[in-house]
């Protein structure tokens, strides 16, 4: 299970990485690992709000749906458009490739308030038991 | 605590996820469900579907009881042949879509749905019309090998001649040293095979057929393939696509309705719906939007829900979202166009023929 260092992690199993202000989100090599297949992936439009702890897209595999949640508060700059050509790419490389939008933060604290690499690691780990 | 088939270890081995269906704690994938069901529609999968049950009636009676309490005409069978059908109450609702299997006029094998095991048994035994109703359910096995190379891996390792083993035939023989029954059955749309064993020597068959089956690069596959496969043929789900408050002929099941071969439970409900014409009738769809329709979903016309979405998945062969669902018989034909609502977004969808998958 791969979780990077330098990223912020949700208890949704969303991360987000901090790009000169603008903060990229994905979902988790763990998240990915639990949906199986990711076949279809619907995202917000460049300038749709989203807010933290809401949802704002959805992800489903082969067999199931799930809703994907914000991190933190803001705008939506950037959408991996791609992905809905190939939303396997979640599964082969969710923490770049398979990054889903960026943000720019209405508020630069929202990030602070996430998981770090080691506390979401800790809160995988409870989660498998 | 859900109940494990006697297969369970050989999953845990496999690197299988794990979870809860109708009762059972079940291997949903291994490899992924996109990778499960390629190798079963071009090379060859190996499922346990142990948790399948069977009820066997015997002796005398047998054939004449279990005709009247199934809808299709199991007496044009011949020993060592197979044939599906429902078991409906008296309302033409559906108990359950089984297998039964002739293995003598006093022996047949009623294969039912695993979540259905004592409801069936019940059901049957209390309409046993003088035969004996046994439910084996946890004596045997059951493996379903599948896929276009299903039949040469599984020549290496029985003696049973399947050249001559036709669709819906079965012969007992043993497999890799093993008494089974192979049945030419499955539940993909693919060719292959039902092994039936006793229920401690499954694991037994089920290494020699990962083994004999490396040349073929045999695939274990899970419960999330079997649906995505069964889907794509359009081959009904019980307790999903129909149950008791849906009768065979709205579950477009009419094929193994005989309403002329002689009573049985439900002939006069059902006799008296197809007089009468249907409300609802099951169809595939599919998605002209994008989105992917699943069960539970509402089927809409002019804003309004008039039926619902019993199955759905993006189809892994095809690329395109597909499903069944009940309409209203005026929006049956195929080439009607209706909504299915997703997360409250209306999306287009139309009836098609099915299967969804043809067999190359």
């Amino acid at each position: 299970m791969e979780i990077p260092q330098d990223l912020r992690y949700t208890r949704e199993h969303e991360w987000a990485r901090n790009k000169g202000g603008r903060i990229v989100v994905g979902i988790t090599d763990f998240a990915q690992d639990q949906l199986g297949d990711v076949v279809y992936v619907e995202l917000p439009d460049v300038g749709d709000p989203v807010k933290k702890g809401e949802a704002f897209g959805v992800v489903e595999s082969t067999k199931a749906v799930s809703e994907l949640f914000a991190p933190i508060s803001g705008k939506v700059l950037e959408v991996n458009a791609p992905l809905s050509d190939a939303p396997e790419t979640i599964n082969e490389d969710p923490y770049e490739e398979g990054w889903m939008i960026v943000i720019e933060p209405s508020d630069p604290k929202d990030l602070e308030a996430l998981m770090d690499a080691k506390a979401y690691q800790a809160f995988v780990d409870e989660q498998a038991h | 605590m859900p109940q494990r088939t006697p297969l369970y270890q050989n999953h845990v081995r496999a690197g299988a996820r794990l979870v809860e269906f109708a009762g059972w704690e079940m291997p949903v994938q291994y490899e992924g469900l996109l990778a499960e069901h390629e190798a079963v529609r071009t090379r060859v999968g190996l499922f346990d579907v142990s948790h399948m049950g069977e009820v066997i009636f015997r002796g005398p009676k047998a054939l004449e009881a279990l005709s009247k309490v199934f809808t299709n005409d199991v007496g044009k069978i011949v020993d060592g042949q197979a044939q599906y059908g429902c078991l409906c109450r008296d309302t033409g609702g559906i108990v359950d879509d089984v297998v039964v299997y002739r293995r003598g006029a006093e022996d047949l094998l009623v294969c039912v749905n695993a979540g259905n095991r004592q409801k069936d048994f019940e059901w049957l035994a209390s309409h046993a019309g003088g035969a004996d109703v046994s439910n084996e359910s946890d004596a045997w096995s059951q493996l379903a090998l599948q896929g276009p190379l299903a039949a040469q891996l599984l020549q290496r390792l029985t003696k049973v001649n399947l050249s001559q083993l036709r669709s819906y035939r079965f012969a007992p023989g043993e497999v890799a040293g093993i008494a089974c029954l192979v049945a030419r059955t499955g539940y993909t749309g693919e060719d292959g095979f039902e092994l039936f064993c006793e229920a401690s020597k499954g694991p037994a068959v089920w290494d020699a057929l990962l083994e004999a089956g490396k040349p073929e690069k045999i695939q274990p596959a899970g419960l999330g393939a079997r649906d995505s496969l069964r889907l794509e043929m359009a081959y009904r789900l019980y307790g999903s696509d129909m149950d008791d408050s849906t009768t065979p002929l709205e579950a477009g099941l009419a094929w193994v309705v005989k309403l002329d071969k002689g009573d049985f439970v439900g002939r006069a409900a059902l006799q008296r719906q197809r007089e009468q014409g249907l409300a609802k009738k099951l169809v595939g769809f599919t998605l002209t939007d994008p989105g992917i329709p699943r069960h539970g979903y509402a089927v809409q016309q002019d804003g309004r829900k008039v039926g619902d979405v019993t199955s759905g998945t993006k189809s892994p062969s095809l690329g395109t979202s597909v499903g069944l669902a009940y309409v209203p018989t005026a929006l049956a034909a195929e080439g009607s166009t209706f909504a299915v609502e997703i997360r409250g977004r209306a999306a287009a969808a139309r009836v098609v023929k099915t299967p969804f998958y043809v067999r190359k």
